[in-house]
């Protein structure tokens, strides 16, 4: 068996030939301000190009849904999507992101209007204490939005970069089945 | 008799109390960490006041809000604390009839409670527990002696009630990490390489080079780099390693990590029980057993905040408990407790002692010498794997006596651990803060009985009928690297040899292992159990030995005095083992909410089954070398199987704890259904492809 990797967990930044002159690992390069969609809407971002997404999420944006779990792209805490697909959040730099769309956790839906992955997974209690949830939520939408009927094997292998510790993968496997159903059901996201 | 959480919490009012918003205020002092507890106690609560759910306000923990219940720990916040909470409701409920009847002019026992009102022969009387609250005085001591509803009148116990604390957490911002308080400032700590280190020197020039606003507090040998920015801090932080140098670093002998290592180690031995008489006619039986050091693997590495204000300390935290917590910085920082304000917020799962009560502590220090900004500390995964307290390793070493029929006649468990709670109430960053001493031996815990508590004990010995039993506990204090309380404590380990050795005991009697089982278990919960789970595994058509595919069973009685748990596991093995299905029976009692308490079961399948197969903290350099998830791999999405859960007896009058009941059995379950497949047995976790391999060679 061994872990199935399907997302790359390398770092998305910038090209090396792109970085400024005399740039150390530990240097900062400075302030830039990079435009990019958050959950559909134009936001502008004024920090250094190799500051990693998550930490501007969590930090100038407010945004708490992508969680911190590991800052090396290998729990899957911090998903998001970045032009639909998923990706973690700690391994991916402000400055590559000019242009692209980004959607966290908060981008799906409201306790007022869940999205029905987020329904689903309240229906089934599909969690204990939760913190892995919302990098899930994030990777079953993209999962959900390329194949609308995922069979147990074909969302187990979406979710298998995601680290779930308190053992709640099957109750799960089945909240993005049944969110699958009901958006094939004419649901709305 | 009074609960004990009751009786030292008494007084009525802590517990409920009747609020102007038309809501019961419940106050308990366990705490929430993804398990539930929150909504069964408040289940609880509702049932006794015949109250709806809704009109229910769970208080938040906080020192000084909620009773002192100490640690959530140990699966007993169900039974403890639900008790507790039970028997005051009830009492309340008693004094408010008794003042409704007064107010009526008529007896008690005509009226009862329905919604939180009060009727009279069925009909509404117009008063409910928010009229009479003025008339009656809750600020008084609990007598303990209003009875409690008998099951068959039950109506939200029993019911599934979805969990209180879990919308927030499928929305945004839910944990104590998401917390921003104004002037936040961030900090991360340069930990001692190993907790004698010494700092020989560090270039603060260097670190202000990188993060020119950086803040560096030295103390002693603790090290805080304190920012704007979490950015910032961890940039800092990485500087300041490459710019501290440390003397007097320990090496750690890699060797150490495996379980074997502790035979060569100081110890202390206790010895208890006493072998039977030995027959000239009976056969001896051993074999050894290994489980390595556990990470409790928190998804979230821990965080916590501080702030001091010159007079009082403000801790916010996810640890276990808010008094302990308030205990552990009175002593670390000097300060008295009665200035110190412990709050608490929800956290990743943490199955026992993990680091969720060091990063307050290092706040909490830090604070005091920056007394005004809120400090929060976030630490890093590779912190979390390296510095939060590890389960201990168990060497086990069983021996038998079987008498001609093969029947067990007497039986040893000898074990070599480290204190399994031995880290409690001490903080990771006391060793580098002037003045330190190191703790003496783990305290020693006495049972009602007297008999000394150890964690490396519990379910030592089988949970059947057997003549004479010993244990020999060979205890390693202080221990090789930090070690305490994981799930369980030595409860699944001792499981999982204890079974495994029992089917080893039935297959030199020639016998069925579940035969040979329900031959030496006279309790008829436990052989309920027993029963239900082989009819749900389909143990009667299980196939010969050696075929690549295995079923095996696992059972016990938690603690030899809780729930009654089997678990079963069908399996293939080939370079490595692959989970078919799992089942597990059960026999907890009362179940306060079922789907909540399957939920446990079924997490508690999943971890120990990831235990069995891959987990191994490993050690080298100064101490743990396993940093990364890379290096501590656990069970995947594409890895976990379907699981059955079935509970008996839920009717019964009392629950019983189930968050650690499941482990062990499934442990002994998959060590079963390895050897079944193989024809030939693991005995050392994780049984990996390397186990595998060097277990065929030995057949």
């Amino acid at each position: 068996m061994g872990p199935k990797r399907n997302l790359p967990t390398a770092r998305v930044g910038l090209d090396p030939a792109d970085r400024p002159l005399g740039g150390g690992g530990m240097t900062s390069y400075g302030m830039a301000m990079v435009e990019f969609t958050l959950n559909g809407r134009a936001v502008a971002v004024d920090a250094p190009p190799e500051e990693m997404l998550l930490d501007v999420l969590r930090g100038p944006l407010g945004l708490m849904g992508a969680r911190f779990g590991c800052g090396a792209g290998q729990c899957g805490a911090c998903a998001v999507l970045l032009d639909g697909r998923s990706v973690a959040a700690c391994r991916v730099e402000v400055g590559a992101l000019g242009g692209k769309a980004v959607t966290t956790l908060e981008g799906l839906g409201t306790p007022q209007r869940p999205h029905p992955l987020q329904a689903a997974f309240l229906e089934l209690q599909a969690g204990q204490c939760g913190y892995c949830l919302s990098g899930i939520l994030v990777s079953a939408k993209a999962l959900l939005d390329a194949n609308p009927d995922p069979s147990r094997a074909e969302i187990a292998d979406a979710l298998d970069w995601h680290l779930c510790r308190c053992g709640v993968h099957n109750r799960v496997m089945d909240a993005v089945a049944l969110a699958a159903k009901r958006l094939r059901e004419g649901a709305t996201a | 008799m009074i609960p004990p959480m009751l009786a030292a919490n008494p007084q009525l009012d802590r517990w409920v109390s009747f609020e102007d918003d038309g809501r019961a205020r419940i106050a308990f002092g366990r705490v929430e960490y993804g398990q539930g507890t929150g909504t069964s106690l408040a289940q609880m609560a509702a049932e006794e006041l015949d109250l709806p759910f809704a009109k229910l306000r769970v208080v938040a923990a906080a020192t000084g809000d909620i009773p002192d219940e100490g640690l959530t720990v140990g699966s007993m916040s169900t039974e403890m604390s639900g008790w507790a909470i039970r028997t005051a409701c009830a009492e309340v409920r008693a004094l408010f009839l008794a003042a409704a009847a007064e107010r009526l002019d008529c007896e008690a026992g005509e009226l009862s409670v329905r919604d939180g009102a009060f009727l009279k022969g069925g009909e509404a009387t117009g008063l409910d527990y928010w009229a009479l609250a003025g008339a009656v005085d809750l600020a008084r001591p609990a007598t303990g002696e209003a009875p409690l509803k008998t099951p068959d009148r039950m109506g939200v116990i029993g019911t599934s009630e979805p969990r209180l604390d879990l919308p927030p957490k499928v929305f945004g911002a839910a944990f104590l990490h998401d917390l921003v308080l104004p002037g936040m400032r961030h900090a991360r700590v340069l930990r001692q390489p190993s907790p004698k280190a010494k700092l020989a020197g560090l270039d603060e020039a260097m670190i202000r080079r990188a993060v020119p606003d950086v803040d560096i507090l030295v103390e002693g040998d603790f090290v805080a780099l304190i920012c704007a920015t979490e950015a910032e801090a961890a940039k800092a932080h990485a500087v300041a390693e490459r710019a501290a140098r440390w003397r007097d670093v320990r090496e750690v002998d890699p060797a150490w990590a495996e379980p074997a290592a502790f035979k060569a180690m100081e110890h202390e031995t206790h010895a208890a029980g006493a072998p039977s008489e030995e027959g000239s006619n009976r056969r001896r039986i051993t074999a050894t057993y290994g489980k390595p050091y556990i990470s409790h693997g928190s998804l979230g590495p821990s965080a916590g905040l501080a702030q001091y204000d010159g007079e009082r300390l403000t801790i916010w935290t996810h640890n276990q408990g808010v008094y302990p917590m308030r205990a552990l910085a009175a002593r670390i920082t000097g300060l008295p407790a009665d200035v110190i304000d412990v709050i608490h917020g929800q956290g990743p799962g943490c199955y026992g002692h993990n680091g969720a009560d060091d990063p307050p502590i290092d706040a909490a220090v830090i604070a005091l010498k920056r007394p005004g900004a809120p400090i929060r500390v976030q630490w890093r995964r590779e912190d979390e794997f390296a510095a939060a307290p590890v389960g201990t390793a168990m060497l086990m070493e069983l021996s038998a006596e079987v008498d001609p029929s093969g029947r067990l006649v007497d039986y040893t468990a000898e074990i070599w651990n480290t204190p399994h709670t031995g880290a409690r109430g001490t903080a990771v960053a006391e060793s580098a803060l002037p003045g330190y001493r190191p703790p003496g031996k783990a305290p020693v815990r006495l049972l009602p009985d007297g008999s000394r508590f150890s964690g490396g004990l519990l379910n030592a010995l089988p949970s059947y009928d057997i003549p004479a039993t010993r244990t020999v506990e060979h205890v390693i204090d202080p221990p090789p690297i930090r070690t305490s309380s994981l799930r369980s404590l030595g409860g699944a380990p001792n499981c999982f040899a204890g079974e495994s050795f029992v089917d080893e005991l039935a297959e030199a009697a020639e016998q069925d292992p579940l035969a040979y089982r329900l031959g030496m278990l006279k309790d008829p919960r436990g052989r309920a159990v027993l029963e239900r789970l082989a009819e749900l595994c389909g143990w009667d058509r299980r196939w010969e030995t050696g075929t690549g595919r295995g079923l095996g069973l696992g059972y016990d009685r938690h603690r030899n005095m809780g729930a009654y748990t089997g678990c079963a596991a069908r399996l293939t093995v080939d370079t490595e083992v692959r989970l078919e299905k799992l089942w597990c029976v059960c026999d907890g009692g009362l179940i306060v909410n079922p789907d909540g308490a399957k939920n446990q079961i079924e997490g508690g399948m999943i971890m120990a089954a990831s235990w069995a197969l891959k987990e191994q903290v490993k050690l080298g350099g100064a101490g743990i070398s396993s940093l990364t998830w890379d290096d501590y791999p656990i069970l995947r999405f594409s890895e976990v199987p379907p699981i059955e859960v079935e509970f008996l007896n839920t009717k019964a009058p009392r629950p019983m704890g189930l968050g650690e009941v499941s482990q062990g059995p499934v442990m002994g379950a998959i060590g079963n259904a390895v050897a079944h497949a193989l024809g030939a047995r693991i005995r050392d976790l994780p049984m990996t492809r390397e186990k595998i391999a060097a277990a065929l060679l030995r057949s």
